[in-house]
């Protein structure tokens, strides 16, 4: 089962994902129509591209926009969950060791006790964010079905590696449940509104080139986020 | 039934029509036939296969329901912070209802998105800058006006509006021959005051052609006249067109893409006939935005330009100032507590936040202006933007909607509200008689020639 699920699944999971994730990607940019979003992006590729790093960056870094500075705890929240969400599956030392006996590359690891804390700070960060779903009436209108989806499949591989590492049940079956889950993960990144993991740099960077081009900032400096 | 006589999927391209859809008080037969209307579901599902792209798919697909374009909508805000105010749940209970049942959808339905459309959004753009992913919602209720304009859903002083376009090229029923004999009257009746003046009409490769808003010539025809002073104050090159001199899109505010084209077609033939180096339009918000932001799209223009550089009056006005064309008497600034209204169409659309403040710089002594929280980009729109100003049946609507720039307003302190935008001064007119704040409220023609230095050579001389 182990030998199945980290062989030929991790293949099968990893190809739809990236395969998935790359036509989305270029179905996305096919689909731009300058008539349509009304944005000359061709003749104004430079103040575009300007527009869009600046429209990126504004977001991606905590506090470094207006939307970010008006809600302090729900920002220190949400990047709490998503540094947590990349950062753990990236700098496992569990998974920089299978790199290296399968692949021989060596990849930076952070201490366990670090993994650990950092696991746990993204599941509380994600129950802060399951609450605001219930608690707040302009969150809970739109919440739907797809929302809670999107989230158990994000924590469960999380639950699930936190359970088997520290062996409270059948390691095996833990560790099954946690490549599982990671596998559900990878592969449901196209299918998704986890298609945000590279959506946001799409969207966030259609809307900068819509402000650098059309919207002032190729009279004026650039939108202040 | 099918289509109503007055309320259908035609839009109006003949006087005749017009005429009867005008003489309809309130729209009462309009929106009795409205409530019968039949969507057309296949023309509908046509639309959305040929229009519905990339962006507004992934917007509408990839909302995270985060909730936090909530507070930042002020109709949000001032309707007791109703979950059904939230710009998120409000397009996609619209717009992504419809893209979800592949526009099998019924007349019902399409008069609640026509309620939404035009009375829960003025299309201010502001719920885009908070969205993480840069959702911009007021992008999408515009998308969903054509939408609904094609079907026949609109509101019926906007149904006259995108037909007024059509069938005098203007909002309102000033045809060429009344704008050009406005034009002679305003010079004529100011004369006295100011030797020399002139409008000069049709004039080839002047440095600037001027374009104003319908509303000036058939009811504040000094509005002009003004214009006129300043330009002949500055001593600049300037003309207006006897044909293209209108430049509001009521169609913008319809979702009539046709119309925008047609009108917009109007002012850049002007533009090519009399060749201009540059073009400013009037103290108007959206009619810029019509005629410069989006014009050139809807021109079918693929570099996304006007055929020459087209700008606010604002931008003219700083220009004076900074180089001296207009000089300001520094006994008659303004002493008193004074703010500035930022119009969402050319703040947030068009980036000139700190030209306008570079004005009041000159028009205001130092300590005398208050800007209002949040300003600039992040400023709240008027309340009456979109086309809200001008719809009798959400008048209801749009009374609540003024509590916010009331309550900004309040927060100043100011006497005096500056708003170089014919929406926002109609909204702070309005908020006034409502809500009797005791404010004063001004474009800025009028305060700069109060202020102005008149040189010896233009004042008139003693008989």
């Amino acid at each position: 089962m182990y030998e199945l699920l980290t062989g030929p699944m991790l293949w099968l999971a990893f190809t739809v994902s990236v395969v998935g994730l790359a036509l989305r990607i270029v179905m996305y940019i096919r689909g731009l129509d300058w008539k349509l979003d009304r944005v000359a992006y061709r003749p104004h590729m430079g103040a575009g591209l300007k527009g869009a790093f600046r429209s990126i960056l504004a977001f991606i870094v905590p506090f470094a926009n207006r939307s970010w500075r008006t809600k302090p705890g729900f920002t220190i929240m949400f990047f709490a969950f998503h540094i947590g969400l990349l950062g753990v599956p990236l700098f496992l030392e569990g998974h920089a060791v299978i790199l290296k006996e399968r692949f021989g590359i060596g990849w930076p690891a952070m201490s366990m006790a670090a993994a650990d804390l950092l696991t746990i700070v993204t599941l509380v960060a994600a129950g802060f964010m399951c609450l605001r779903r219930l608690v707040l009436p302009e969150v809970r209108i739109v919440t739907d079905i797809r929302d809670w989806a999107v989230m158990i499949i994000s924590i469960a591989p999380f639950v699930t590696g936190y359970v088997a590492v520290h062996q409270y049940g059948d390691y095996g079956f833990w560790l099954n449940a946690h490549i599982i889950t990671g596998l559900i993960w990878i592969a449901a990144l196209p299918f998704t509104k986890l298609f945000h993991v590279v959506g946001f740099f799409l969207s966030r960077a259609q809307l900068g080139m819509d402000f650098g081009i059309k919207r002032g900032g190729m009279n004026y400096e650039g939108f202040h986020w | 039934m099918p289509e109503g006589k007055l309320c259908n999927r035609k839009p109006i391209n003949t006087e005749e029509y017009l005429q009867e859809v005008l003489s309809d008080t309130g729209g009462k037969q309009y929106y009795a036939e409205m409530e019968e209307l039949d969507v057309d579901v296949p023309k509908l599902q046509a639309a959305l296969k040929n229009t519905l792209k990339s962006r507004t798919k992934t917007w509408l697909d990839m909302c995270a329901h985060c909730g936090l374009c909530a507070d930042a909508c002020f109709l949000y805000e001032v309707n007791g912070k109703d979950p059904r105010q939230v710009p998120a749940y409000k397009i996609q209970s619209t717009l992504g209802e419809i893209v979800k049942r592949n526009g099998e959808v019924d007349n019902e339905f399409m008069r609640h998105c026509m309620d939404v459309a035009w009375s829960q959004c003025t299309c201010c753009n502001r719920c885009g800058h908070y969205c993480p992913h840069g959702i911009d919602m007021g992008v999408m209720f515009s998308y969903l006006r054509g939408l609904l304009f094609s079907q026949g859903f609109v509101p019926w002083e906007l149904k006259i509006g995108s037909g007024m376009h059509r069938v005098y090229k203007a909002q309102m029923n000033v045809t060429t021959e009344d704008w050009v004999e406005t034009c002679e009257w305003m010079a004529d009746e100011y004369s006295d005051d100011w030797p020399g003046l002139e409008i000069p009409v049709d004039k080839v490769g002047a440095d600037i052609m001027y374009t104003c808003n319908a509303r000036e010539p058939k009811h504040y025809p000094e509005d002009i006249a003004e214009a006129a002073i300043l330009f002949h104050l500055a001593g600049e090159n300037w003309t207006v067109p006897s044909e293209g001199w209108e430049q509001t899109s009521l169609t913008m505010f319809a979702g009539d893409w046709e119309g925008c084209t047609m009108q917009v077609n109007n002012v850049y033939a002007a533009i090519e006939r009399l060749k201009p180096k540059r073009v400013f339009g009037t103290e108007c918000g959206h009619a810029h935005r019509a005629s410069a932001i989006e014009g050139p799209y809807w021109a079918g223009r693929p570099d996304g330009q006007p055929p020459a550089p087209f700008r606010h009056y604002v931008e003219w006005v700083a220009e004076a100032l900074r180089e001296g064309k207009i000089k300001i008497d520094p006994a008659k600034r303004i002493k008193r507590p004074v703010t500035l209204q930022d119009s969402c169409n050319y703040v947030r659309n068009w980036g000139l936040g700190s030209i306008t403040r570079e004005i009041i710089s000159y028009l205001v002594e130092p300590g005398y202006f208050i800007d209002m929280a949040p300003n600039r980009e992040h400023n709240y729109c008027c309340g009456g933007g979109g086309g809200f100003n001008g719809v009798g049946k959400y008048r209801p609507q749009r009374n609540v909607a003024l509590r916010k720039k009331r309550d900004q307003i309040l927060a100043t302190g100011a006497e005096l509200v500056i708003a170089p935008c014919h929406n926002c001064w109609d909204a702070i007119r309005d908020l006034e008689e409502e809500y009797h704040i005791g404010i004063e409220w001004s474009f800025l023609k009028p305060l700069l020639i109060e202020m102005a230095i008149v040189p010896d050579h233009l004042k008139p001389r003693d008989e």
